[in-house]
């Protein structure tokens, strides 16, 4: 029989001290790693705006030089010929330089001009050497200022960095999401409605939840296959559309609205439904009348989160032909269309330089709308949420 | 008159009779009258809905239909008897003159279609109309119809209800269809592309070289279907470097934040890393390819390592961070489902609070951390544009992290966009990618959603 040592413990003893000092040592490096990790992580997320924003700040931004038309220039422009009246200067100007031109009217004097992507490039401070004497020759001669590029925010897609524009990609996305939002959103609603509130529990209702679930969990690759084999190949709608791509992105969404209205009916209280019934309305009237606007906040919140990831998705419109070169914003649903986020892949794909702080500002405009948009969820989130 | 317009004219149509039906119900109604049965508001959702419902059905028909129509008498026209009988040529100035006819083009290329494009627009504009005649006809016969029945003892509450539970049936259906067509749309094509190249080989071949099979002569028998190096590609970035990344960073995140973290530092850091799950993916891969791939090749150069600027390392690390965000929530998820008996019990015995995460919560939560990374991995390998933009072409089978390695859905995309022959296995390769890809990710969801299910019930 062994006996047990009843001597009790020596708390102050040097031992002991030591050995609380090794946990409460490895307690603090418990504690700094983790803030590390969640320091990293936003790190990151900081450096990845702070690039953007580097990048792309100076993409809103146009370097102009002014051209003084000298007689022989002015008679080429009285006839029409724009290209013709530029050529001394067409190294330094932008290849559209003549179409500004054009618009501008000026037909004689200076007039203030694109200046080439070398030029800007360099006038921003990132341009190669020639480029950069060019500049300074320009600057010498008080021929180059700096403007707000309004072109961009009006334009659309072009072959020239200079002339490149976000509008028709953005109409493009706009035209999208509105189908997007008119199919997911009834579409969304009522499923969630039906089974929440009035599914009975068998085999066909758990089929449908069992896929609802999926599909929020479905790649979104898959979606521009299934709208590849179905709506171009089937259907035969027009590639590129924004009527295709919304049909796309709708079948994506739809998942989402439905579990956050779910979530929303369910945080309606029965006693809600239960003292509606009791005054003799119907189950109808309980639904539409009472928890759904009880739940529409929910609701609203979750859709708006779920266009938010529409409006960022890219891999589902390369499926369906999204990627054309469209140089004229789309006039209606049917119309080739260019999409921001897909807009943002093909300029990063280019080769010019140029392209580089336009790729990042239209980011930039993509990131401000997400951020809109999420925004607007919180505030909606905050101000209507209940609880009950 | 387009379709939209005899929509929206329908609708209109669809208004006056709920506004008449509810006038005349609401004359039921008052002191001293019997009581009816439906509200007035009822009985003109019953009306309007007998006016659009019929009308509406039959403009979708008719849609499909009058193709055939207007055609069967642009063909009897004089002027087509001149046509080619060549199936192929004739096709091409009948499509011609509808487009000049529609508008859509000024100028045809073909003269004959110049001469039928009057006879397709007199057939457009007569179908168009009569299509319109009917659709109105109908709707005024259905409204007439449902506002003859208006009276206090008709029951239209509950026939309009019955419709209002049919429509919710019929939208909760649709993702059952959705479903249903993916499936279907991938095994199509999948089998047909397994007509052409052995699932064997495919599965199980380890050589990747789709593009020769562009060639027409040889279209099936030569290019390689191998896909096992992109396979692993997709497994190399998205289920270990994305991993490595996202699991440390994301348990910690979420062990500070439920831990540590007071709730004002908290309701800051969580918000922040809710915004790095909202960036598009599409930004991420424009980063990973301008930012972090140029300094991932050097820092491998300098390693001397053979490098490619299209890393797989790169890719992985960024995909690694989209990650974050979605193990941090489903790892916060788990450990706060850990009852706090068991916390307390811990603190109790005079267990640090880092002893008591690493050797109590950690481990009881470990079946839901499981889980939610099963769910990490699926959305990694189903990630689509960082990979397009930052890894490369080259299906190579290497475990060098500075290599170029690529994956299934690069090579997805990179089958199905440019152009396109719709028979070639090329094409029909990517939807047999995309069953594979389709297939992963369900069982893999599957899998976790039953793990973190089992667990939870295990604490309830």
């Amino acid at each position: 029989m062994t006996t047990v040592d009843r001597t009790p413990t020596d708390w102050d003893g040097e031992a002991m001290r030591r050995r609380i000092r090794r946990r409460y040592a490895a307690e603090r490096r418990f504690r700094l790693v983790g803030l590390a990790a969640i320091l990293v992580s936003i790190g990151f997320l900081a450096f990845l705006l702070v690039t953007m924003m580097a990048n792309g700040i100076r993409g809103f931004s146009q370097t102009e030089i002014r051209v003084d038309l000298d007689p022989a220039s002015a008679q080429s422009v009285a006839a029409g010929h724009f290209e013709a009246a530029l050529r001394d200067e067409a190294a330094l100007l932008s290849a559209g330089a003549w179409l500004r031109l054009r618009q501008s009217g000026a037909r004689q004097g200076a007039v203030w001009l694109p200046a080439s992507t070398e030029i800007d490039m360099a006038a921003k401070g990132d341009g190669a050497a020639d480029a950069e004497r060019a500049y300074r020759e320009l600057q010498r001669e008080e021929r180059v200022r700096t403007r707000v590029n309004l072109g961009f925010l009006t334009g659309a897609d072009a072959t020239d960095p200079t002339l490149v524009g976000i509008w028709g990609a953005f109409k493009g996305s706009l035209l999208t999401m509105l189908v997007t939002l008119a199919l997911a959103f009834p579409i969304g609603v009522l499923s969630a409605v039906y089974l929440e509130e009035y599914a009975p529990r068998n085999r066909w209702t758990d089929m449908i939840e069992v896929s609802i679930n999926n599909l929020a969990a479905v790649p979104s690759i898959i979606f521009g296959l299934l709208g590849l084999a179905v709506f171009l190949n089937v259907m035969h709608l027009p590639r590129s559309a924004p009527l295709v791509g919304g049909l796309t992105l709708a079948l994506m969404t739809m998942p989402v609205i439905v579990i956050a209205g779910r979530n929303a009916i369910k945080s309606v209280p029965p006693s809600i439904r239960d003292a509606a019934l009791g005054v003799g309305a119907s189950r109808i009237q309980v639904v539409f009348h009472h928890v759904l606007p009880l739940a529409l906040p929910g609701i609203l919140t979750g859709t708006i989160i779920g266009m938010a990831r529409a409006l960022g998705e890219t891999a589902p419109l390369l499926m369906i032909g999204m990627r054309a070169f469209v140089a004229t914003p789309p006039g209606g649903f049917s119309d080739p269309a260019s999409v921001l986020p897909v807009q943002i892949f093909l300029w990063s794909d280019e080769v010019s330089r140029g392209f580089v702080e336009k790729t990042s500002a239209a980011i930039i405009v993509l990131l401000a709308f997400l951020l809109a948009m999420n925004g607007l969820a919180i505030y909606l989130r905050n101000k209507f949420e209940r609880r009950w | 008159m387009s379709i939209a317009a005899a929509v929206l004219l329908v609708i209109g149509l669809g208004l006056v009779a709920w506004l008449s039906a509810r006038a005349r119900a609401a004359a039921f109604a008052g002191p001293g009258k019997a009581r009816a049965h439906s509200l007035p508001g009822q009985h003109g959702w019953y009306v309007a809905l007998w006016t659009v419902l019929p009308a509406l059905l039959f403009l979708a028909v008719w849609n499909n239909l009058s193709g055939n129509l207007i055609f069967t008498q642009v063909m009897a026209s004089p002027e087509a008897q001149s046509l080619p009988a060549f199936d192929m040529q004739r096709r091409a100035i009948l499509r011609e003159a509808y487009a000049l006819a529609t508008g859509q083009a000024e100028t045809a290329f073909n003269p004959q279609a110049h001469a039928l494009a009057p006879v397709y627009e007199r057939a457009i504009g007569f179908y168009s109309w009569v299509g319109l005649a009917v659709a109105l006809l109908v709707a005024f016969a259905g409204g007439a119809w449902a506002f003859s029945r208006v009276s206090p003892g008709f029951r239209a509450r509950t026939r309009v209800e019955r419709t209002v539970m049919a429509a919710l049936l019929l939208a909760s259906l649709i993702a059952v269809l959705t479903t249903l067509g993916i499936v279907l749309s991938l095994l199509f094509e999948s089998l047909r592309f397994f007509s052409m190249v052995s699932p064997l080989e495919f599965l199980f071949g380890l050589n990747w070289t789709p593009q020769t099979a562009i060639r027409a002569d040889q279209a099936g028998s030569s290019g390689a279907f191998g896909a096992i190096p992109l396979f692993w590609g997709t497994i190399f970035i998205g289920a270990i470097i994305a991993m490595l990344v996202a699991i440390p960073l994301g348990l910690m995140s979420a062990i500070y934040l439920t831990q540590y973290a007071s709730p004002t530092l908290r309701s800051w850091l969580k918000p922040m890393l809710e915004i790095l799950a909202g960036v598009p993916t599409v930004v991420y891969g424009y980063f990973a390819a301008l930012t972090v791939a140029p300094a991932v090749r050097d820092l491998g150069l300098s390693l001397g390592i053979p490098s490619s600027t299209e890393s797989a390392l790169a890719a992985g690390l960024v995909m690694g961070i989209m990650i974050i965000p979605f193990v941090s929530s489903m790892a916060d998820d788990s450990i706060a489902a850990v009852p706090q008996a068991m916390r307390d019990g811990s603190l109790a015995m005079g267990a640090t609070t880092s002893e008591t995460i690493r050797k109590v919560l950690v481990p009881a939560a470990l079946p839901g951390v499981v889980g939610g990374v099963l769910l990490a991995v699926s959305r990694a390998i189903g990630e689509t544009m960082i990979v397009v933009m930052a890894a490369g072409l080259a299906a190579n089978l290497t475990a060098n992290p500075f290599a170029s390695v690529t994956t299934v859905t690069t090579q997805i995309v990179q089958l199905l966009t440019g152009d396109q022959e719709f028979d070639s296995p090329k094409t029909l390769a990517a939807f047999a990618l995309g069953l594979v890809l389709f297939l992963v990710t369900l069982a893999l969801n599957v899998v976790a959603l039953r793990v973190v299910k089992k667990y939870r019930e295990a604490y309830e």
